[in-house]
């Protein structure tokens, strides 16, 4: 399974994107995998301020309901709508299929996201595999 | 997230090591080790309402009563009426306790004269087995036994279920009613038991084969070459839930438990509390004295959201006017009709149809509507 190289990941399975100041935010593929068949999304509004480890949103399946976590602080620049009535995007596609974007106030906050390797290794040592 | 990874205290059906093979996605249901998800729970939920599924479900438990004294045992134990069967025919039943609430639902199948076999759920077997020896001890002429660990149980369920089947037996499938049984050689073993039964709200069949490992892979393995043109997936018990779910079925720990009784369920039906011929039972007393006294208060309702939401199991359902009702037993997003759907208790006044209510999610009321009961029922056919 790949995890593109240019993102930084989260420990709850976030990815993100950088693009000069804006981030896109996504959840990883081993995400979409263990939800199962993505149903529903619940995102914020253009504007909203999200909280680095705090919760953005929810993504739903048919069985399951998980919480979003925001991989920085900033605020909410632009909102994935096509997701309201196509959630099942995020199974098709989850490394490009983003649901916010984010302008950080402070770039440094990345360093302590996970790299691809280092989110590939987590996944390992969390299954088991 | 949780942990996939299976602990070695799980107990695992004969066909786990083809499952893990096939990557389906276990969990750990009632103690056992069972695929959740096979290859995408709508795609396996449609291809159940629109053609054919296979599901594993040998942690379902065998309980056989046999001798002059079973039937008694099978009357004395459960609230339908089993002397009405006939032999190769099957009835909806439950063991209750003295309160009129759950030990089981179940399903009685009358064997032959003087040999009964029930079938029980998977993470009840112990408890239930446990309170048919307290109930059934000392009665005269009856022999129990615990069969659950004898049969590969495979479910075989929707429209195109009996074409697939067909292609394995001998038997005449189109000659055996919906919830009727029989005998006869499947996949070259013989004396299988093949029961029009399921739990999906399609047509469909229940085939009780060997345990043994090799011939479990075997049949399952031509269940699905068999089923193969009609597109045939196998099955998880999270297509299997969402199934029940829009056919308005009742799981245990759900919509029935200790706590809750048989007129609050809507299962009245199935409890003979009048007939001659059934006699008593254990919780009959309790369910006369209930309807003595005016009924349940609570009852089960289907809810259909209104406002965008999915209430899910345990979520607290609000009247209108902010009061606390009850609660969500079973609730997710229905693939079929393409609707949120659950089931909840609710007071008797709040439980007619296109009454609105109020569900919680996450902290935020979402409006539901009281739908009746099934949320799916499907076409009988013409011919």
């Amino acid at each position: 399974m790949a995890y593109p190289a240019g993102y930084r990941y989260t420990k709850e399975h976030e990815w993100i994107d950088m693009d000069g100041a804006a981030g896109a935010v996504g959840i990883t593929d081993y995400a979409q995998d263990s939800l199962g068949d993505i149903v529903f999304v619940d995102l914020p509004k253009v504007g909203d301020a999200v909280e680095a480890g705090k919760t953005f949103g929810s993504v739903e399946s048919v069985k399951a309901v998980s919480d979003l976590f925001a991989p920085v602080s900033g605020t909410v620049t632009a909102v994935n709508d096509a997701l309201k009535d196509k959630p099942e995007l995020i199974n098709t596609d989850a490394n490009t299929t983003w649901l916010i974007k984010v302008s950080l106030g402070d770039a440094k906050q990345l360093d302590g996201l996970l790299s691809a390797a280092d989110y590939e290794k987590f996944i390992a040592e969390e299954t088991g595999h | 997230m949780s942990d996939s990874t299976a602990s070695p205290v799980l107990r695992k059906t004969a066909l786990n090591a083809v499952h893990r093979a096939s990557k389906s996605k276990m969990v750990d249901f009632g103690g056992w080790d069972m695929p959740v998800d096979c290859c995408g729970l709508i795609a396996e939920h449609m291809a159940v309402r629109t053609a054919v599924g296979v599901f594993d479900v040998s942690h379902m438990g065998d309980i056989q009563f046999r001798g002059p004294g079973s039937l008694a045992a099978v009357q004395k134990l459960c609230m339908n009426d089993a002397s009405k069967l006939a032999v190769g025919q099957a009835q909806y039943s439950a063991m209750l306790y003295p309160n009129g609430t759950f030990v089981d639902d179940v399903v009685v199948h009358k064997l032959s004269d003087n040999d009964y076999l029930i079938v029980i759920n998977a993470g009840t077997r112990e408890k239930d087995v446990a309170w048919v020896r307290q109930v059934i001890g000392g009665m005269p002429g009856v022999h129990m036994n615990d069969y659950s660990d004898h049969y590969t149980q495979l479910a075989i369920q929707g429209p195109r279920a009996a074409e697939t089947l067909q292609k394995l037996t001998s038997t005449d499938l189109s000659t055996i009613k919906n919830y009727w049984f029989t005998w006869g050689q499947v996949c070259g073993l013989h004396n299988v038991m093949i029961a029009r039964t399921g739990y999906t709200g399609e047509d469909g069949f229940e085939i009780y084969i060997p345990s043994d490992e090799a011939t479990s892979a075997r049949v399952w393995g031509e269940v699905l070459e068999a089923g193969k043109e009609f597109d045939i997936l196998p099955c998880g018990l999270g297509a299997r839930n969402t199934l029940r779910l829009e056919a308005g079925m009742a799981l245990y720990g759900h919509e029935i438990s200790d706590s809750i009784n048989v007129f609050e369920a809507g299962l009245g039906r199935y409890a003979k509390l009048d007939n001659e011929s059934k006699g008593d039972f254990v919780g009959r007393d309790a369910l006369v004295k209930i309807q003595a006294d005016g009924g349940p208060k609570r009852k089960l309702v289907g809810l259909e959201m209104i406002e965008r939401g999915i209430g899910r199991d345990g979520y607290p359902v609000f009247s209108l006017d902010g009061r606390r009702i009850g609660e969500i037993t079973s609730g997710s997003p229905s693939p079929f009709l393409k609707k949120n759907i659950a089931m909840a208790y609710v007071p008797v006044e709040l439980a007619a149809v296109d009454t609105e209510v109020a569900v919680e999610i996450r902290g935020q009321m979402v409006k539901a509507r009281v739908v009746a009961l099934p949320f799916y029922k499907r076409a009988k056919k013409s011919t």
